[in-house]
């Protein structure tokens, strides 16, 4: 019953909002906006079990003295005090919780963003050789657009441009269009297998 | 050791310390080279510049967090120029926590240079759980999906909202996005309530995009700084900015264009190096 019932009511709804896409009847729609608002209420929930699980999680730690248990003393701490500041100051232009974003998470997420130009020009230095045909093709494509795509190409090889456009435009766009539709027969396929019970990861329990 | 040996050895910390030269330098110092116009960034800058003042709405949707911020938040500002130059309504919506906080920033940058008004040339959206759910709530009713606006003003007193119900009363929306939401937006909202698309970003990303172009599914799209810096240059050439309008992204393409130069510096002296060396050992 524990498995069975979450499948019948995955089940039910998988096939009650194909057949409603179908049916432009005004019951029909009226379902179809009831079932958006219990979606966002769902969000909601989900939410709640989210910051349950970072709790449990980072109180363990810090109770067994785990590798690293400081860090998670700082988590737990950033969350209740942005919450607090949130909740008890307000938000808004020119508040506290504004400010903790502005000056905090920007640079901080900014910083590690920027670092990646760092580890990229010395991985690209040491891994990206022409060893084998494919390889080569590669590289010679990449070096071009590479050069391409920033003013000082352009103005070395005023063609480059238009160039550029036409590898983005037919090649490319060839074989992303291809992984496109891979994707997409991939995502119906696993759709309606959860509906129809034969995928019951999202269950849990292995 | 000789140099080739070097060459293939060489301390990482050097290279950092060239690409950290290679961003600084032309930022302290900018070359101001000219970036020439896409045509995606172009039919997205047209498609926006056709909207009547007061008409149908623009909804700029901030698709992205601080960490892309540097390519993406010059684009959202650069629409938001031009929207307020033209004074077409402008919906920013964000639809996870992080986004919501670089609206603000873009807000505060844009809204003061044109007057901007919040409920009457804006609306800021606040943050609801869902995210594909509130895109297609949005659909059936702006109004029952919020309720408020992020400064807790009720939506049905806003003078810019009499008019505006759901995405019939939209014109365009555009995903300013370092993730794979401008494509829930176009398949979940574009197809299903027949509203155009136009995506903005990073350049990693452009790519991806290019079919999706070719079928119309998005009207443009700006790619990366690239597009930024276009879409600057374009706001600028119309008459769209105030006098004193610091370009962020065209300084930036100067930074861009030097790291990408090193980089194939670096890729062509890594290649030539381990071929000398395979070459020699070979003979050995």
């Amino acid at each position: 019953m524990k498995r069975q019932f979450p499948l019948a009511i995955a089940f039910i709804c998988g096939i009650g909002m194909i057949i409603q896409f179908f049916i432009p009847h005004p019951v029909s729609q009226r379902t179809y906006q009831e079932v958006l608002q219990w979606q966002i209420i769902v969000g909601i929930f989900m939410a709640i079990i989210a910051i349950r699980s970072l709790f449990v999680v980072h109180i363990d730690k810090i109770k067994r003295k785990k590798e690293g248990w400081g860090y998670s003393f700082i988590t737990l701490f950033a969350v209740l005090f942005t919450a607090f500041v949130g909740i008890r100051i307000g938000i808004g232009e020119d508040s506290l919780f504004n400010d903790l974003y502005a000056y905090i998470i920007v640079p901080m997420q900014s910083t590690m963003f920027s670092l990646l130009a760092f580890y990229m020009a010395s991985a690209a230095y040491r891994a990206f050789k022409a060893r084998t045909a494919q390889a080569t093709l590669l590289l010679v494509v990449a070096l071009i657009v590479m050069f391409g795509r920033v003013p000082i190409g352009e103005k070395v090889a005023p063609w480059l441009p238009a160039f550029i456009e036409w590898i983005l435009m037919y090649p490319n766009m060839a074989a992303q269009r291809g992984i496109l539709l891979g994707v997409g027969l991939g995502m119906i396929a696993t759709s309606l297998k959860i509906i129809l019970g034969i995928e019951r990861g999202y269950l849990g329990g292995g | 050791m000789n140099f080739l040996e070097k060459m293939m050895n060489i301390d990482r910390r050097w290279i950092y310390l060239l690409v950290g030269i290679c961003v600084l330098v032309p930022l302290i110092r900018p070359v101001g080279l000219p970036t020439s116009i896409t045509p995606y960034t172009r039919a997205l800058f047209d498609y926006v510049d056709k909207i009547p003042a007061d008409g149908p709405a623009v909804l700029i949707s901030f698709d992205f967090d601080p960490s892309t911020s540097p390519e993406l938040q010059p684009m959202a500002q650069s629409i938001l120029r031009h929207c307020f130059a033209k004074d077409i309504n402008v919906m920013c919506l964000g639809l996870m926590p992080t986004y919501i906080g670089m609206i603000d920033i873009a807000l505060s940058n844009v809204k003061d240079e044109y007057g901007a008004v919040s409920g009457e040339d804006f609306v800021f959206l606040p943050y609801v759980p869902g995210v594909t759910a509130v895109m297609l709530s949005m659909g059936e009713s702006i109004k029952n999906t919020f309720i408020r606006d992020y400064y807790g003003v009720l939506i049905d007193s806003l003078p810019m909202m009499q008019h505006i119900r759901n995405y019939d009363d939209i014109a365009i929306v555009v995903s300013i996005s370092g993730s794979a939401m401008p494509q829930s937006w176009a398949v979940l909202v574009g197809t299903t309530y027949h509203v155009r698309v136009g995506v903005g970003t990073t350049a990693v990303s452009a790519a991806e995009y290019y079919s999706w172009l070719q079928t119309g599914q998005f009207v443009g799209m700006l790619g990366g700084l690239k597009g930024a810096a276009e879409y600057e240059n374009l706001i600028e050439s119309k008459g769209y900015t105030i006098e004193g309008f610091r370009k962020v992204a065209t300084k930036g393409m100067d930074a861009q264009s030097f790291v990408h130069i090193l980089m194939i510096v670096l890729i062509i002296i890594g290649n030539i190096a381990f071929f000398s060396l395979r070459k020699r050992s070979r003979q050995i």
